[in-house]
């Protein structure tokens, strides 16, 4: 039974439990990784691929921004690139009154790192000839970029288990409980793990496992709908994104150095939890292919080949849990990454493995912390 | 209560080849309308596929042996015509529960159905050959439609290569509609032909046609070779095909100069829309693939979606026929309307020989599955997306995908424009041989959306 013991146990196979263990293993923590399926399988190898910092809620960029350094050394860290490239991002409005809110994203002391630059008018259609005449205004992040998400979660995995973690996969975590001063993990195969921390990376899982320590938190789960083209000749590195306050029109879009375009956005749909399985719904498709024409307008004569959905989990307020359990010593969580977790995915790792090893970390991610669903649970029992 | 079905269960068959149209026929004379949604422009399918209108080829020079059975469907589908809802040149690229999602002519529009019946055919069986990306190189079934469809030669001196029925009908028709035909080259031994004869006699008649087509190539002087090893298609990336190499049976290489090859063993079933819809499949041990999981008369394991025709089972148009009627027969017999139990009978008898003769088909004509392991590194497994066969190994040997959809998506095997049609079997035999496993253990591609490429310029129509 020792032998299925470590320093950290894992729960959760995604970009952010893999990354961890790697970086875990890297502050000489012996680590089991627990996966119920294969290594990012989910939200991690199915996401649109972004490795976009500007949009994001501004207390989020300190930790984007050790995220981004983490990519920039990837195949020293990990011996794999992840197709990264830092192409430059553009984030594009279609109304004139939304062009200061760019700016004052722009101008924040937190987004500083980021140099963004503001485009509008004919300077815009200059810059950008592509876009449609709709485009009224657009932010661009020189240093943002993008990524192959399929390879990432497995690649971040191989690299762990290169410096002696051991992974886990179709292992399915049964129940999870602190015993003494450590944890007991049992998995529905019979097994049993045991571990002086305990790490809960089970994306849209999670709160299942949160709630077994007493901390339920109101998770939901959506299905990214995403598409691509037939390849073309290389044209478009920068990714493009809508920024709109309408949920129709939300489309961005990435061109690979082979040619496809890597399309998401607009509705998302209801994953079938029950066989693990999310579909595409016929209509957001529809709905992505007048949004690209408008956004795109010289993207009409291309093919959709292929679309495919995943299981994303979400949070009201869109923002993670991350942090150190309000309840149990030894306890951490990082999942219901609302569907921006995969620029996130590195410094995550990074910030996780320093929190347990050390027990504090120089990023601040104290807005993600699970509190915060307990203190509206609180207050709701306050008012009642 | 009957009547009330007829009137308001929404049947839609997706195929008007001779299962769908066997089936709407029998749907129409147990008083239904039927909605028949169909790829092509003119009804037939693949095998009876008819001429664009204006081209004025006879019966025989079209079908050969096959003209009377064609020319019956096609009178059949002629006369169904106005008691159906018949729609054509209209791709089924996805669907959802009740609802197929269709497009025709750049118009987007969704159909309702109560019952769903899949008649949907098959496409060419490829196994990957060094060169075969290049230019001139096209599949056994896609030689046939272009002599079929617009009456042209893939080349001026065409080789035919792989296994199957497919392979000497195509070149006889080749032959016959003046093309040079520069080889047939089989990878199937005669010993096999011979062993498989017991189960090829269920149907003496087809034996003998076959045979007919051999001595056809024989009498027209074309070299034809058994049990060879195909080792490479020959060409520049620029110029194209200029030959092909192989071993022979007795060893020795042989190279025949062509200017364009047409490869194929034999059939596998279109199943993405059924995939979609969440019908099980089970692995055909005699013909070494995936097969939809159906019943005897056709029923999914998805309560509502049928299947008929060689989308299920890979018995040929004849057998397509029958099962397209005994599919309509089993729906009528689930909606508890009055069926004919005689009928049953007899299209469940003729099946059954056919899937005798079938057997024997698998046994002579052998899917060549050793070749996937003694492809070169260099060979283009997937051509739609560029992968070599050492790549696709790596993936496994490295990476530790043993399994078909997870070596795609480090791969980027079958992620192409074909969605795996052409490169899925052999690259799973590819996995396997590199794993070591059987085949069947490292599973099989999963169909997603559209079912064939989707146009940007795609609009809704309005409701």
């Amino acid at each position: 039974m020792t032998l299925n013991k470590a320093d950290v146990v894992i729960v959760g196979g995604g970009l952010m439990g893999s990354a961890a263990a790697f970086f875990l293993r890297q502050r000489g923590q012996s680590v089991i990784l627990l996966e119920r399926d294969q290594i990012g399988q989910y939200a991690s190898g199915v996401n649109f691929g972004n490795v976009r910092r500007q949009g994001r809620f501004l207390g989020q960029l300190e930790l984007a921004n050790r995220s981004w350094a983490l990519w920039k050394r990837l195949p020293e860290l990990i011996d794999d690139d992840l197709e990264f490239i830092a192409s430059g991002h553009m984030r594009v409005c279609y109304r004139e009154d939304e062009i200061p809110e760019l700016e004052a994203y722009a101008a924040a002391p937190e987004a500083a790192q980021l140099d963004l630059q503001i485009y509008r008018g004919s300077e815009l259609h200059a810059r950008f000839p592509f876009l449609g005449k709709d485009v009224k205004g657009g932010s661009y992040a020189p240093h943002d970029g993008h990524a192959n998400p399929r390879l990432a979660a497995p690649a971040f995995a191989r690299a762990a288990r290169r410096l002696g973690a051991r992974i886990e996969e179709r292992t399915e975590v049964a129940q999870v409980q602190k015993v003494g001063d450590g944890f007991s993990i049992s998995t529905t195969d019979g097994r049993q793990f045991s571990a002086g921390q305990l790490l809960i990376t089970a994306g849209a899982w999670g709160q299942k496992l949160s709630a077994q320590f007493g901390e339920p938190v109101p998770l939901e789960t959506n299905g990214p709908q995403m598409a691509v083209t037939e390849p073309v000749p290389y044209a478009l590195p920068t990714v493009i994104g809508v920024y709109t306050k309408i949920p129709e029109e939300v489309i961005y879009f990435r061109q690979i150095p082979r040619g496809n375009i890597v399309i998401g956005g607009g509705y998302r749909s209801k994953p079938d939890m029950l066989n693990r399985r999310a579909y595409v719904e016929p209509r957001s498709i529809l709905n992505q292919l007048d949004q690209m024409r408008r956004l795109l307008p010289g993207v009409g004569n291309l093919n959709i080949i292929r679309v495919w959905s995943g299981i994303e989990g979400y949070l009201p307020d869109s923002l993670p849990v991350m942090g150190p359990s309000g309840n149990v010593d030894g306890l951490y969580y990082a999942f219901g990454f609302c569907g921006h977790g995969f620029q996130l995915g590195p410094g995550v790792g990074d910030v996780m493995a320093e929190l347990i090893s050390t027990g504090s970390t120089r990023t601040s991610i104290e807005p993600f912390s699970i509190r915060r669903f307990a203190l509206s649970a609180e207050q709701r029992s306050k008012a009642s | 209560m009957a009547t009330a079905r007829l009137n308001t269960h929404r049947v839609v068959i997706v195929g008007a080849g001779p299962a769908g149209v066997r089936c709407a026929q029998t749907l129409v004379a147990a008083g239904f309308k039927p909605i028949l949604i169909d790829e092509n422009r003119r009804d037939g399918g693949q095998i009876y596929r008819r001429q664009p209108e204006g081209f004025t080829r006879s019966y025989t020079t079209l079908y050969g042996t096959e003209a009377d059975k064609a020319r019956d469907l096609h009178e059949s589908f002629d006369r169904l015509r106005p008691q159906i809802d018949y729609r054509p040149d209209t791709l089924a690229w996805n669907l959802t529960p009740g609802q197929l999602c269709c497009v025709s002519q750049g118009l987007h529009t969704t159909v309702d159905y109560d019952a769903l019946i899949l008649c949907t055919g098959a496409t060419d069986r490829l196994m990957p050959i060094e060169g075969w990306q290049l230019g001139g190189t096209y599949s056994l079934g896609g030689a046939q439609i272009a002599l079929k469809a617009q009456a042209v030669s893939i080349g001026h001196r065409v080789v035919f290569m792989g296994s199957g029925p497919l392979l000497y009908l195509v070149a006889s028709q080749y032959v016959k509609a003046g093309a040079t035909v520069a080889a047939v080259l089989d990878t199937s031994p005669l010993g096999l032909r011979i062993k498989a004869l017991p189960k090829l006699m269920a149907r003496p008649g087809l034996l003998f046609t076959g045979m007919k087509l051999l001595a056809q190539l024989y009498r027209a002087k074309i070299p034809v070779h058994l049990g060879i090893s195909p080792l490479q298609v020959l060409g520049e990336a620029v110029t194209g095909v200029s030959g092909v190499r192989v071993r022979t049976a007795n060893g020795e290489t042989l190279t025949v100069a062509c200017d364009a090859v047409a490869l194929g063993y034999h059939l596998r079933p279109e199943t993405q829309l059924a995939d979609l819809a969440g019908c099980r499949m089970r692995f055909d041990e005699a013909s070494g693939q995936w097969w939809l999981e159906v019943d005897e008369e056709g029923r999914t394991s998805v309560s509502g979606v049928y299947a008929a025709g060689d989308g299920s089972k890979i018995r040929g148009a004849d057998a397509a026929e029958h099962a397209g009627r005994l599919v309509a027969l089993a729906l009528l017999r689930d909606l508890q309307l009055p069926v004919d139990a005689a009928q049953v009978a007899e299209q469940r008898q003729a099946l059954k020989v056919m899937d005798d003769f079938r057997l024997g088909l698998a046994q002579a004509f052998p899917w060549p599955a050793a070749q996937a392991k003694a492809l070169p590194d260099e060979a283009i497994v997937c051509r739609c997306e560029m992968i070599s066969a050492g790549e696709l190994r790596r993936t496994v040997s490295e990476k530790g995908a043993c399994e078909v959809n997870r070596a795609k998506a480090f791969s980027r095997v079958g992620m192409g424009r074909c969605q795996g049609r052409y490169c899925s079997q052999a690259g799973a035999e590819v996995i396997a041989a590199a794993a070591g496993v059987p085949v069947q253990e490292v599973g099989r591609q999963r169909g997603q959306a559209p079912v064939k490429p989707l146009s940007m310029l795609t609009r809704e129509v309005a409701p």
